[in-house]
């Protein structure tokens, strides 16, 4: 509370960007965790409110005739815009934010002040919802060709990786170290995922520490190893997933890429995705070309080619449909990193998964893998995210990427995902909020004391599933089911509107399909639990079709007189019109159509 | 003229199909004087039947002496046909090429065609001014139904009946015809019910340098204002443009003479310009490099989507003139009959809920593009892969089906009809067995007997099977006026999506899980 200059201000403006007209007048209040805007106007109480850990910048402007301008933008791409009356007021409000935004120790985060009303045991079993293991041993693992191993259990060996890790049955504890001290960070290669069918493997490491001439023997029989763990195949790819000159310019500092002389049977791949300064640049100036006032489709085009976004949202697809196709049709296990192996090759290993496998597709297959390869394998969460005040060159949208991948892929295969958008979105706003303990830190050894005192986002987004089920889901469709065959044709990647000018409510479209849908089946469901219920109490109904009508009658007949049993509500939009008009034999045609 | 002259060889034997998308299919291809057809004979596998009218261009390669020729249609798709032998592929790349470019109208396909369905309705009557204009009674009385072109003579490209004034005698129209465009003086092309405000539409009136003035002119579009009240003049070009047209006999209307009209100039692009943004724009999907920073500068380059933002933004001006204003609107371009129908025709799908039903379309396709003269036969004579010098072609319509499709996205519930039948009627636009789309006017249609010796295109549609085929499922009728956003952000590129079918059957299993419900009830009561 310290921070806090000024507790609240009086008549300040919350300008709106499209349409001036629009601003509205309130109460400005800060508090230790959120800014509120109160509106003054009478009878409406619109409040809006913005968590400190979600902004991401401030910006005083020129004084105008409405005030002094306070622009903040946040992590969630939401832009707000206010104009206070006094410049002192500007200023307190200013120094107070800025201090707040940016916490100097993780116990400032918000995830340790945010009390729900649940007991500390229910707390516990938020954290116990997610379990990893559980995902290996869907995997199938372990089994003959991989085992659990305990080196790395005091995080000795590498202190970014997990505890547990998987690694090739016939890799010995001598080559694991050995491998892991060529590696940077010591990441050692290790399984990320494992397909059942065929024995191959994703493996993932940081670059080796080659420089022009190194070699190591144990890392070459660890990849020896990964090879022999896929009894199918004759040699296995590794791919660096850095441009070549990036790679090569690492071997003047010790590191490099691996020689394909030195390792037997591998082939080597550069794929060529930017680093995170690139990728940072590169979503800032898209999200310049998000804030134009009124551009024009010129503007729009021309800045978002500019910005090269969707060009870094291709690479990272393009990488993974490389891996998923080495994967699933020729049966060859991939090995994949970048520098230290934790940005790119999570960003690579997990868009793979969910091309492979469909339960990465579902709600709690999103999670575990977000778990898995981001959490687990130290993506570095809190300096990515700018949670703490720091290196701002550490910071970068890595995750976003990932996120965004998925959402294409979302647009390109409408039926092939359980969650909706709505869930992106919202791990997306919460990865930066710190609300929830699961991104808090770097790596796993950091994050070991953070799950005592905080809550568990997918416990949440489990809880209320129900708002990120996707109605178009259908896990019996043939497109749905293996592998997820995207094109990658330029035309093919959209701009993900819903996600950086979510806050922009005139741009999306008036009427959404997905509600429209789930609302039908909601109350369908409905439906079903009723005609449950008057089964139970033997309640008879005859059903008459009325054959001058397209509408059904329902006549309740039978000793009991109640009114009828069920009866859509005046908000129940099913066109039962529309169900009966088609009639029986109409419904088996269209059956028999889309079955065909 | 004998087509059997043109076809050299009218069937070749072990011809294999290439589509995209799709298995390639190996089979006998056969040219008839309308169609080249390509069939497997097997059953099960889909035949090809291409109308000859419906090829923009061909390619012929040859490896050795397997010829190939690709094939691009007009209706975009690009299909590759290879033929083994030489001399077979030459001919039949000689009689595609010259059975897709006959010039008289009188040997196109519609007038060949009959019907293998039954004709329920005939579509030829389904629109009809006079019946239009009842509707238009039922709300006023303030205008009348004028026989003043019946002949044609007055304005070539109008109706024989168009809704004027109640006080302008078609004496006055004759006048005011020699003062505008193409004798197209101005005429009622939407009465919004709400308010009792009317859109019009004319040809630019032809001022010329010297600021020639119609006092008819004047009393005619006066008098469709409210006392005390102003209207908007929308000219949709811009004022440069606008000035220019001066020099040429056109022009602009003056404050000085139309002191009760607020003039505003937009800017939609024409003809040969839009020719040219849809070649770029079909040239930049085509393109096999997969190069993101290529596909986008190629995409901006081709103004596409600036026209599509451009035409929206001036229809909602327009609309909103109207519904918030509470104003009259006069609607023109140069001739009108490209520019001013986009506008006039997409304010009346936002304004009017009635345009968004399957037929309420059809019937606004036909007032305010064919009825209202819009040159379909110049501008739908070639598409995106034509090689030959273009003409009068632009893609005007697929630019009005491509805004509609973008409302459509926005309100996907407001529609009855889903984005097939934008395609269906793209299609038809550019090749058909309909004799709907034939001609450039009314006058041309009635000269070509269109209605006695074609079927109209509504005779299909409005058809039980069809109407089912091109119904949004999730249509709520909404009797609300509709705002979309043109923000680049809220404009997409129209592409060939399932996206509409995935939803299609997502309902359909839900009509059938409500189908068990009942039949549940069914038999719970018979046992």
């Amino acid at each position: 509370m310290e921070f806090i200059r000024l507790p609240k201000v009086e008549n300040v403006k919350l300008l709106d960007r499209v349409s001036p007209r629009r601003s509205r007048v309130g109460t400005l209040y800060l508090t230790a965790t959120h800014t509120i805007f109160v509106e003054n106007e009478a009878g409406v109480r619109n409040e809006t409110w913005v968590l400190h850990s979600l902004v991401c910048s401030l910006e005083k402007q020129a004084a105008t005739s409405s005030g002094y301008p306070l622009l903040i933008h946040c992590k969630n791409f939401q832009v707000l815009h206010f104009a206070i009356p006094r410049e002192q007021e500007c200023q307190d409000v200013h120094l107070s934010l800025q201090r707040l935004s940016q916490p100097e120790s993780y116990e400032e985060l918000y995830c340790f002040s945010y009390k729900p009303n649940v007991d500390d045991e229910e707390r516990q079993n938020e954290w116990d919802f997610m379990n990893l293991k559980a995902d290996y041993s869907r995997m199938g693992l372990p089994n003959a060709h991989w085992k659990l191993s305990p080196a790395n259990r005091n995080y000795k060996v590498s202190d970014t990786y997990p505890a547990d890790l998987f690694v090739p049955e016939s890799a010995t504890p001598p080559v694991i170290v050995g491998s892991s001290k060529f590696r940077s960070r010591g990441r050692f290669p290790t399984l990320s995922y494992y397909s059942k069918e065929n024995h191959a493997a994703i493996c993932r490491s940081s670059q080796p520490l080659s420089g022009f001439s190194a070699r190591c023997l144990e890392d070459e029989q660890m990849l020896e190893a990964i090879l022999r763990s896929n009894p199918c195949s004759d040699f296995m790819y590794v791919v660096d997933t850095r441009p070549k000159l990036n790679a090569i310019a690492n071997r003047a500092a010790g590191k490099g890429y691996e020689n394909e002389d030195n390792y037997s049977n591998i082939k080597f791949q550069f794929i060529g995705i930017e680093n995170i300064h690139v990728m940072r640049n590169s979503q800032q100036k898209m999200l310049e070309v998000c804030e134009l006032r009124s551009p024009s489709m010129s503007d729009f085009l021309e800045g978002l080619e500019s910005s090269g976004w969707l060009k870094h949202i291709k690479a990272v697809l393009d990488a993974g449909i490389f891996i998923t196709k080495a994967v699933a049709e020729e049966g060859v296990s991939v090995l994949v990193h970048c520098s230290d192996g934790w940005d790119r090759t999570a960003q690579v290993c997990s868009v793979a998964c969910v091309l492979l496998d469909p339960y990465y597709r579902t709600l709690q297959g999103l999670m575990v893998l977000i778990e898995k390869d981001w959490i687990s394998f130290g993506h570095k969460f809190s300096h990515r995210c700018n949670h703490l005040v720091g290196d701002p060159k550490e910071v970068s949208p890595v995750i976003d990427q990932f996120l965004e991948c998925v959402w294409q892929l979302m647009e390109q295969f409408p039926c092939a995902f359980e969650f909706n958008e709505r869930f992106l979105i919202t791990i997306h706003s919460h990865i930066y909020s710190c609300q929830y303990g699961n991104f808090i830190g770097n790596n796993q050894r950091e994050r070991i004391q953070v799950h005592q005192r905080t809550h568990s986002l997918w416990s949440y987004l489990w809880t209320n599933r129900t708002d990120y089920i996707n109605p178009l889901y259908r896990p019996d469709h043939s497109q749905t089911q293996g592998l997820l065959r995207p094109s990658t044709a330029p035309y093919c990647f959209k701009f993900w509107r819903g996600l950086y000018n979510r806050f922009d409510q005139g741009i999306h479209p008036r009427q959404s399909v997905e509600d429209y849908l789930r609302t039908i089946q909601e109350e369908t469901q409905q439906l079903e639990e009723q005609l449950a219920s008057h089964k139970q109490v033997n309640f008879k109904l005859p059903l008459i079709m009325d054959p001058d009508s397209d509408e059904a009658v329902y006549s309740a007949r039978g000793s009991n007189d109640q009114t009828l049993p069920f009866q859509p509500s005046s908000s129940a939009r099913i066109n039962l019109h529309f169900f009966f008009a088609c009639g029986v034999f109409a419904t088996h045609t269209l059956v028999s159509k889309c079955l065909l | 003229m004998e087509f059997a002259e043109l076809i050299k060889t009218p069937r070749v034997d072990g011809v294999v199909l290439h589509r995209p998308f799709l298995p390639t299919v190996e089979g006998t291809l056969c040219l008839t004087g309308h169609h080249l057809i390509l069939s497997s004979r097997q059953d099960n596998t889909e035949e090809l039947w291409l109308l000859h009218s419906n090829i923009d261009s061909i390619e012929k390669r040859f490896v050795g002496s397997l010829g190939s020729i690709i094939v691009k249609c007009k209706d975009l798709r690009v299909i590759q046909l290879d033929i083994p032998g030489m001399e077979e592929c030459l001919n039949i790349a000689s009689s595609i090429e010259a059975l897709s470019t006959l010039d008289s109208v009188s040997l196109m396909y519609p007038f060949f065609y009959r019907p293998m369905f039954e004709v329920i309705e005939d579509g030829w009557n389904s629109f009809l001014p006079e019946d239009a204009f009842k509707d238009l009674e039922s709300m006023t009385d303030e205008w009348r139904l004028s026989e003043v072109n019946k002949d044609f003579s007055v304005c070539p490209s109008y109706p024989p009946l168009v809704a004027v004034p109640k006080d302008i005698d078609d004496e006055t129209l004759r006048k005011v015809a020699t003062f505008r465009h193409g004798g197209r003086f101005p005429v009622l092309s939407y009465y919004h019910k709400k308010n009792g405000m009317v859109m019009m539409r004319a040809g630019q009136p032809l001022t010329g340098t010297n600021g020639r003035r119609c006092k008819e002119d004047e009393k005619l579009i006066n008098a469709t204002l409210r006392p005390g009240k102003r209207g908007y003049i929308i000219d949709t070009r811009t004022i440069n443009v606008a000035q220019q047209a001066k020099a040429r006999g056109g022009g602009i209307e003056s404050e000085a003479n139309y002191p009760q009209w607020r003039r505003i100039h937009k800017a939609i692009e024409r003809s040969n310009v839009l020719q040219e943004s849809l070649i770029k724009l079909v040239e930049a999907c085509n393109d096999q490099s997969h190069n993101m920073d290529r596909w986008l500068s190629k995409l901006e380059a081709s103004n596409w989507q600036t026209h599509v933002k451009e035409i929206l933004t001036t229809a909602c001006l327009a609309a909103q003139c109207i519904d918030r204003e509470g104003a009259s609107v006069l609607v023109h371009g140069t001739e009108g009959t490209d520019t001013t129908l986009q506008v006039t025709s997409l304010a009346q799908i936002i304004l009017d809920p009635s345009c968004r039903t399957i037929r309420g379309f059809q019937g606004l396709v036909e007032r305010e593009w064919l009825q209202a003269g819009h040159p379909f036969q110049q501008r739908c004579a070639q598409s995106a892969y034509s090689n030959s010098k273009p003409r009068q072609e632009a893609p005007v319509f697929l630019l009005f089906l491509d805004c509609v499709w973008q409302i459509l996205r926005q309100f996907p519930c407001s529609f009855e009809f889903s984005e097939s039948y934008l395609v269906l009627l793209f299609e038809h636009a550019y090749a058909s067995q309909f004799g709907t789309f034939l001609g450039n006017s009314a006058a041309e249609r009635a000269k070509l007997s269109l209605p006695e010796k074609t079927v109209s295109l509504w005779s299909w549609v409005n058809r039980h099977q069809e109407i089912e085929r091109l119904t949004n499922p999730l249509f709520e009728a909404n009797s609300l006026v509709i705002w979309p956003s043109v923000a680049p952000q809220s404009l997409l590129l129209w592409e060939d999506s399932q996206y509409i079918d995935v939803i299609y059957i997502t309902i359909i299993i839900i009509i059938i899980i409500l189908f068990t419900i009942s039949k549940k009830y069914y038999y719970d009561i018979n046992a």
